[in-house]
C-alpha cells in the first residue's frame, strides 16, 4: 500500500507493539536544553538509572542564557545555577554540552541542523514544542514533557499513538516582500491554534519545494502554533545539498549509502492523508498577528476582526480579551500603529538568511530613534557566518544592537523583554500574553516586516519600502 | 504514582478558549530545577495586581474556589509550550481534572503522566457545565470513564486503555518502557546509529 512519509517514519521506529498499550517508538536523536532537563536528570538520578545513549544526546544552553557579552558574569543567580545544572547534570551523564562558552553555542533547534546531527528519515525530540523545527529535513520531530525526557534519556524510545496525517499543499509563487513566515502564519489564521491538533502536517506543493532549508524550518517551526506536534517536508536535493559537508553528515561510501536511503523517504505516489488543505502562494501577502495567539493574525492591510460580528460568545470574548490586552481596536487595520521594540531573532527566524533579509532592507538606512530594534543570532555559528558577511556592521550603523545567541526576547526569560504595555513586532513564534514580557504585546511578523517596521517606528508593509 | 480514584469536586469555572502553558505558568518561572513551589506561580499573571497581590475577581483567589479539584475550561485548553511546569502548577495547586472540549496534544500528555485527568466533554455537555449554579458538585469515575454533571447526567468520556491502567494501578511509565529492555537492545542491533553527537 502507498504510504505517506510521515508513516514510513512512524513504521521504521516501531521496536514493537503490544495490545492495550502505545506503541513503543525509538528515537535517532534528543536534543536537551536547560529548563526542561534538571527534573528528568534528577528522575534518574532518583532510580539509579544512566542515559542509555549519549551517542544520541547534546545538550545546549539557550533558554535563560544572557544574550550580553559572554565574557561577563551571569547575574541572575537563579539562571546560573539552572545553567551550572545543565553542565553538571551532562558531565555526570556522559553527554556532550555546548553550553554559555561554547563555539557552538545556540538555540536547540538552530544547532541540530547546523551540525548536521539533524538528518532525513529520523526520529527526533526535545523538551521543546518547536521541535517539529527539525522535520524540515524529513524527520519526524516532535515535543515532548520532562516526563518524557526522562523517559527518552533512560530508554532511547517513547510511548506514542499514531497521530492523523495532514497535507498542507502551496502551490505557486510567493511575491515580493512575502516569505516563508507568512506562508506559516497564514495557515494557522486560517486553521486556528488548535487546527492541527492530533495531526503531523506535511508541506508540499511547488512553493515549499522551492524554499531553501533556513526557510523550511522557519514553516516547519509553527506547525505546534497550529495545534500540530510535527510538520515536515519531505527531503530533495536542496536538503542534501545542505547537509553535505556538516561535520556529523555521513561521509564517502556512507554519504552514498544515506542518500539512496534518504530518497526512499518522500509519500509514494497514491497515498492518501486523512486531511488536506491548499493554499494559494501566488495570493499570499505579508502577515501580521494582532492578538494574544499566533492564529489571531492577518493579511498586513486587512482590518482586524470586530468582536460584534462573531457569532460564538466564547470565541467572541476570546477575541475581545485580546484587543483589550493589545489595546487596540477591531475593525481597523494595524498599519501605521507605533512600535518600541523590533525583534529578530528565535528558533523560527534566526538563521543566516534571515539575517541576510533583515540586513538587505536595513543596508544604508536607519532604525527610527523611536525603536529598540533587537537582532540575535540563532547560534555562535551563524554569528560567525553573519561576522563574516559584514551583517553586524550593517546592523550597527542602522541603528541596531547585535547581540549573543540565545532565546532571548522570544521568552523573555534571561532578562531581554518589554516593558509592561510597550508593543513589539517579533519575528518569533508566540504572542500570548505576556511571553515577552509582563504586560508586553507582540506583533508576530516575518524578517522583512519586523525590519521595515523598524526603520519607519509603526507597523510597515514592507512592499512600500521594496 | 499514586493510584487515581475517584471523586467529586465543585467546579472552577474558566471561561476561555485556548488558554496557553505560558499563562498557566509563565516563562520567568520555569528557571528553577525542581519540580516542587510551582502553585504559586499557577496563573501568575491573571492572579496578582501589578503589586504582586491576589487580584480580587480571578477566580482562584475567591474564598468559594479553595479546595476545589475540577477547573472547567474552554476549548483547546493547555496549547503552547511543552512546559510540564503547567501540569505541576495545576496539580500542586489541588486540581486533580480539566474539563474541556479538546486539549492540546503535549500538554494532555503531561497531565496523564502526572495524574491530572484531561476530560473531552461534548459541546452541549460543555455548556450545560458553564451553565451550572455556583457550588454545585460533579463525579468523576475513572473506571468507568464517567462524569456525572451536578444535574445528574452522566457522561461517558475518552481515555486511552494504557493511560487509564497507569492511572487506576498507580503504574508508573517510565517502569514499563524499561521492562522492555529486550526489545530495545534488538531494533538497537538490527538499526545501527547514523551520528556519534559526542565526537
Ligand atoms: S527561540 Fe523561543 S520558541 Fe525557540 S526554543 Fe527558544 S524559547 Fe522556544
Amino acid at each position: 500500500m502507498p504510504r505517506t512519509i510521515i508513516e514510513k517514519l512512524w513504521d521504521s521506529h516501531i521496536v514493537h507493539e503490544r495490545p492495550g498499550a502505545p506503541t513503543l517508538l525509538f528515537i535517532d536523536l534528543h536534543l536537551v536544553h536547560e529548563v526542561t532537563s534538571p527534573q528528568a536528570f534528577q528522575g534518574l538520578r532518583e532510580r539509579g538509572l544512566k542515559v542509555r545513549r549519549p551517542d544520541l544526546t547534546i545538550a545546549t544552553a539557550d533558554h535563560s542564557i544572557p544574550t550580553s557579552d559572554r565574557s561577563l558574569p551571569i547575574v541572575d543567580k537563579i539562571a546560573l545555577k539552572q545553567l551550572d545544572q545543565l553542565e553538571t547534570n551532562c558531565g555526570e551523564f556522559g553527554i556532550r554540552c555546548l553550553g554559555v562558552h561554547s563555539s557552538q553555542q545556540g538555540i536547540v533547534h538552530v544547532i541540530g541542523p547546523e551540525l548536521g546531527l539533524t538528518q532525513p528519515g529520523m526520529t527526533v525530540v526535545c523538551g521543546d514544542s518547536h521541535t517539529a523545527t527539525h522535520g524540515a529535513f524529513g524527520a519526524l520531530a516532535f515535543g515532548i514533557g520532562t516526563s518524557e525526557v526522562e523517559q527518552v534519556l533512560a530508554t532511547q524510545c517513547l510511548l506514542q499513538r499514531k497521530s492523523k496525517t495532514f497535507q498542507v499543499q502551496v502551490e505557486g509563487r510567493l511575491g515580493a516582500g512575502v516569505s516563508a513566515k507568512d506562508i506559516i502564519l497564514a495557515l494557522i489564521a486560517r486553521i486556528g491554534i488548535g487546527g492541527g491538533t492530533g495531526s503531523v502536517f506535511e508541506y508540499t506543493g511547488s512553493t515549499i519545494r522551492a524554499l531553501g532549508m533556513d526557510e523550511r524550518m522557519t514553516v516547519c517551526n509553527m506547525s505546534i502554533e497550529g495545534g500540530s506536534r510535527a510538520g515536515l517536508v519531505a527531503p530533495d536535493d536542496i536538503t542534501f545539498e545542505y547537509l553535505a559537508g556538516r561535520p556529523h553528515a555521513p561521509k564517502g561510501a556512507a554519504w552514498d549509502a544515506a542518500i539512496a536511503r534518504w530518497k526512499q523517504l518522500p509519500t509514494d505516489e497514491g497515498a492518501a492523508y486523512d486531511r488536506c488543505l491548499s493554499i494559494d502562494a501566488d495570493t499570499l501577502e505579508p502577515m501580521i498577528t494582532y492578538g494574544t495567539n499566533p492564529g489571531m493574525g492577518v493579511s498586513i492591510n486587512a482590518p482586524l476582526p470586530e468582536p460584534s460580528q462573531v457569532a460564538d460568545p466564547m470565541a467572541r470574548d476570546s477575541i475581545t480579551k485580546a484587543l483589550a490586552y493589545m489595546g487596540l481596536e477591531g475593525g481597523k487595520p494595524l498599519l501605521g500603529h507605533p512600535i518600541d521594540v523590533v525583534f529578530i531573532g528565535s528558533c523560527t527566524n534566526s538563521r543566516i538568511s534571515d539575517l541576510r533579509t533583515a540586513a538587505g532592507l536595513l543596508k544604508g538606512r536607519k532604525v527610527s530613534d523611536k525603536v529598540r530594534v533587537m537582532v540575535v543570532p540563532g547560534s555562535q555559528e551563524v554569528k560567525r557566518q553573519a561576522i563574516a558577511e559584514g551583517l553586524p556592521e550593517i546592523f550597527r550603523a542602522a541603528g541596531c544592537e547585535w547581540r549573543e545567541p540565545g532565546c532571548s526576547m522570544c521568552i523573555a526569560m534571561n532578562g531581554d523583554q518589554l516593558s509592561p504595555g510597550q508593543y513589539s513586532v517579533s519575528t518569533s513564534n508566540r504572542n500570548f500574553e505576556g511571553r515577552q514580557g509582563k504586560g508586553g504585546r507582540t506583533f508576530l511578523a516575518s524578517p522583512l516586516t519586523a525590519a521595515a517596521s523598524a526603520i519607519t517606528g509603526v507597523v510597515t508593509d514592507v512592499r512600500t519600502l521594496l | 504514582m499514586t493510584p487515581f480514584t475517584n471523586f467529586e469536586s465543585r467546579l472552577i469555572k474558566l471561561p476561555l478558549n485556548n488558554v496557553d502553558t505560558d499563562q498557566i505558568i509563565p516563562a520567568r518561572f520555569l528557571k528553577t530545577t525542581s519540580k516542587q513551589g510551582l502553585d504559586k506561580q499557577l496563573f501568575n499573571d491573571w492572579r496578582y495586581d501589578a503589586a504582586g497581590n491576589p487580584s480580587p475577581e480571578f477566580v482562584l483567589n475567591q474564598p468559594e474556589s479553595q479546595g476545589v479539584q475540577v477547573l472547567l475550561a474552554g476549548d483547546n485548553f493547555g496549547c503552547g509550550s511543552s512546559r510540564e511546569h503547567a501540569p505541576w502548577a495545576l496539580t500542586q495547586w489541588g486540581f486533580r481534572a480539566v474539563i474541556s472540549t479538546s486539549f492540546a496534544d503535549i500538554f494532555q500528555q503531561n497531565s496523564l503522566k502526572n495524574s491530572l485527568l484531561p476530560i473531552i466533554v461534548p459541546p452541549d455537555v460543555h455548556a450545560e457545565l458553564f451553565a451550572a449554579a455556583p457550588g454545585v458538585v460533579v463525579k468523576i469515575d475513572l473506571p468507568n470513564q464517567t462524569l456525572t454533571t451536578p444535574g445528574g447526567r452522566v457522561v461517558e468520556f475518552p481515555v486511552d486503555a494504557f493511560s487509564k491502567h497507569c492511572l487506576v494501578k498507580g503504574v508508573d511509565e517510565l517502569g514499563y518502557i524499561l521492562e522492555q529492555a529486550p526489545e530495545i537492545a534488538a531494533y538497537e542491533a538490527a538499526n545501527p546509529a547514523s551520528i556519534d553527537a559526542r565526537a
